[in-house]
């Protein structure tokens, strides 16, 4: 199988006031197509700086980043734009969807983004709505749905597009145990059946448990091994 | 385009807010609706039309009367075309609320020094003929269904006539048009002779055309040099300024009803502004949302915006349909007053792009915060 992310010797750097942040440090990390990563570690460790990183949504300090062909770090804003719109799909802890848009429209959101005539919108949307198990769903505002089915409803738009990478953040983070596990079978079907690949931060280990790999992060490093078989990773970061 | 509903539901997130909003728009491009036309009204209206004419009236007040024999005097001179004399006469039609404009003219030099007010040669003859005759102006006749042969009678409330009657009757030979509304023209030969004592021999005010428009300046010092030392002195004025000394006189409508309109869309900039600012801090993770799912920094910016001057243009709209509905019984009710009550198609034109630019300027704001917004900031936010 295919490497699709790649990422060498990544920093992240923030400034808080005059003072530098080093948030992650000489990053090194490699996944493979199709593969389910859980990305664990305390609060603050740089987890979702990471994901960001990888996701698209900001340039690191130093560094390559390198996912499904295009290379972020040089990337320009425009050009990153279409890519995420087009390869990632994106699910929140706290679902981020529009609440002035029922269910449907905000399936169809990222697909505004594309060429799909108005017919092919809905009825792409009405699938990606299906396959999360809420077609009957579709004419519900956020506001009107619980929580695990407004993250379904997260979960079909990030699918919608159909993205070959998924990036959640601590996507249960707000759910109760019987809802998470319900959102974590979904992933892992969208994972076996579908071939998605997924990054996932949790702080729960059941929840990694779902995950084929799960890999822990420290004051911004890379530190555990890797647990199962099949990802390669190169040496230097495997070692605490 | 695609954006719409989404620029829809956020317009009505907050129903209250916005209907607020809308409300104080629409109030106030009704304001600026009414206001303009008061103040088109008095102003007359910018028009290229009698250019050369000019308004002679009494130096000190434009109520004081001129001698008659003033309009041959200026007739002779050379600098002068043309000259026609109008007097106040005021009255009204059957009750004091049908008041209107009546002037009693000579009827030749009348239409021959306002050739924009179109008369029939036929109706003109008759009007110079009868003496007792009388041309409305259509939109006069129209309000009162009167047809050529009508008895009108005017009931008078300054000019009784020598037999101690104040309702004098006139005979409708016909219309002229006439784009200021309501006129009525009476022949003065006649007011003049049948007047109480009092009236008889004055003029209200001379109109003349000079026979070389941009010497209009010296024909103007001219006249008013031959009546400096009399017991009437005159003061000449083109029409355009006379229109609007007409206009100061009466408080300056044009100017107070201008800072009317500024105050109010200062404070319009101001609410609203400050709405919009306030809607599009709440909005802040929704906006990195859809940055996230790949819109672009100037898409959103662009929506914010959009969302801005919608709400601006249908406030306007409203506001603008109400003052056009409002109009005509305004018209019919003002137009004694300030001549025609106009609401214009240029007005309503003018008010929506006045919308547009309000809207452009409370959304600038949100827009560019929109447009700047980065993804993890807004993100870590929440
Ligand atoms: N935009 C930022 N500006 C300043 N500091 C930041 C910024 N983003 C993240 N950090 C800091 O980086 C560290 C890692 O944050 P984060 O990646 O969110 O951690 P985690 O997701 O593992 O809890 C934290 O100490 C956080 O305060
Ligand atoms: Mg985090």
């Amino acid at each position: 199988m295919s490497e699709l992310i790649r990422c060498t010797n990544v920093c992240k750097e923030y400034l808080r006031g005059a003072e530098k942040v080093e948030v992650l440090r000489n990053v090194d990390l490699s996944v493979k197509r199709g593969a389910f990563i859980a990305l664990m570690g305390p609060s603050g460790s740089g987890k979702t700086t990471l994901l960001n990183l990888i996701g698209g949504l900001d340039a690191p300090t130093s560094g390559e980043i390198e996912v499904d062909g295009l290379r972020l770090d040089s990337a320009n804003a425009r050009s990153l734009a279409s890519w995420r719109a087009q390869s990632v799909g994106f699910v929140f802890q706290f679902y981020n969807l529009l609440p002035v848009l029922n269910a449907q429209r905000n399936v169809e959101l990222p697909l505004l983004l594309t060429d799909l005539s108005r017919s092919e919108r809905h009825k792409n949307a009405a699938l990606a709505l299906d396959i999360v198990g809420l077609s009957d769903r579709g004419k519900h505002k956020p506001g009107e749905l619980s929580g695990g089915q407004q993250q379904r409803v997260a979960i079909a738009r990030a699918l919608v597009s159909d993205p070959c990478l998924l990036v959640c953040d601590e996507p249960t983070g707000d759910l109760d145990r019987t809802t998470a596990e319900e959102i974590l079978e979904l992933l892992q079907t969208l994972h076996r059946e579908l071939g998605k690949t997924i990054l996932m931060v949790t702080h729960d280990p059941k929840a990694a448990n779902r995950a084929e790999y799960t890999l822990h992060m420290d004051k911004g490093k890379l530190v555990s091994t890797v647990e199962g078989p099949d990802l390669e990773l190169e040496p230097a970061r495997t070692v605490a | 385009m695609k954006l719409i509903s989404l620029l829809w539901g956020n317009m009505f997130r907050k129903p209250t807010r916005t209907s607020l909003t809308f409300v104080s728009l629409v109030i106030a491009f009704l304001l600026f609706m009414l206001l303009r036309a008061i103040s088109d009204a008095f102003s007359g209206g910018v028009s290229l039309e009698g250019m050369d004419r000019i308004v002679i009236d009494s130096k000190y007040s434009m109520t004081d009367n001129l001698p008659l024999s003033y309009v041959q005097q200026i007739r002779s001179l050379d600098e002068v075309d043309q000259v026609t004399s109008m007097s106040w006469f005021g009255g009204y039609y059957r009750e004091p609320r049908n008041s209107f404009a009546t002037y009693p003219v000579d009827p030749e030099s009348y239409f021959d020094i306002f050739p924009e007010q179109l008369i029939s040669a036929e109706t003109l003859g008759r009007f110079n003929n009868i003496r007792v005759s009388a041309v409305a102006s259509e939109a006069l006749a129209a309000q009162y269904g009167w047809n050529p042969g009508d008895t009108i009678p005017i009931i008078q409330d300054i000019f009784p006539q020598e037999n101690g009657s104040w309702t004098w009757q006139f005979e409708l030979a016909g219309t002229f048009e006439y784009s200021g509304g309501q006129l009525l023209l009476i022949n003065y030969d006649y007011f003049n002779e049948a007047v109480i004592g009092w009236g008889k021999d004055q003029v209200g005010w001379l109109v003349g055309r000079v026979a070389d428009p941009p010497e209009v300046d010296s024909t103007i010092q001219l006249i008013d040099g031959m009546f400096e030392n009399s017991s009437d002195p005159t003061r000449s004025t083109t029409e355009d300024e006379y229109r609007r000394q007409f206009a100061s006189q009466l408080g300056d409508i044009g100017t107070i009803s201008g800072m009317i309109l500024m105050a109010v869309f200062f404070t319009i900039i101001l609410l609203t502004g400050n709405t919009a600012a306030q809607a599009f801090a709440e909005r802040v993770p929704e906006l990195a949302t859809m940055k996230t799912l790949g819109f672009s920094d100037l898409s959103v910016a662009a929506l914010v915006l959009a969302e801005a001057v919608a709400l601006c243009v249908c406030g306007g709209m409203v506001g603008v349909g109400i003052a056009l509905l409002l109009e005509p019984g305004l018209n019919a009710n003002l137009s004694e007053m300030v001549g025609s009550f106009d609401m214009s198609g240029q007005s309503a034109l003018y008010a929506l792009g006045l919308a547009t630019l309000l809207g452009l300027i409370i959304g600038a704001y949100p827009a560019i915060s929109a447009k700047r917004l980065t993804i993890v900031d807004a993100l870590r936010e929440r």
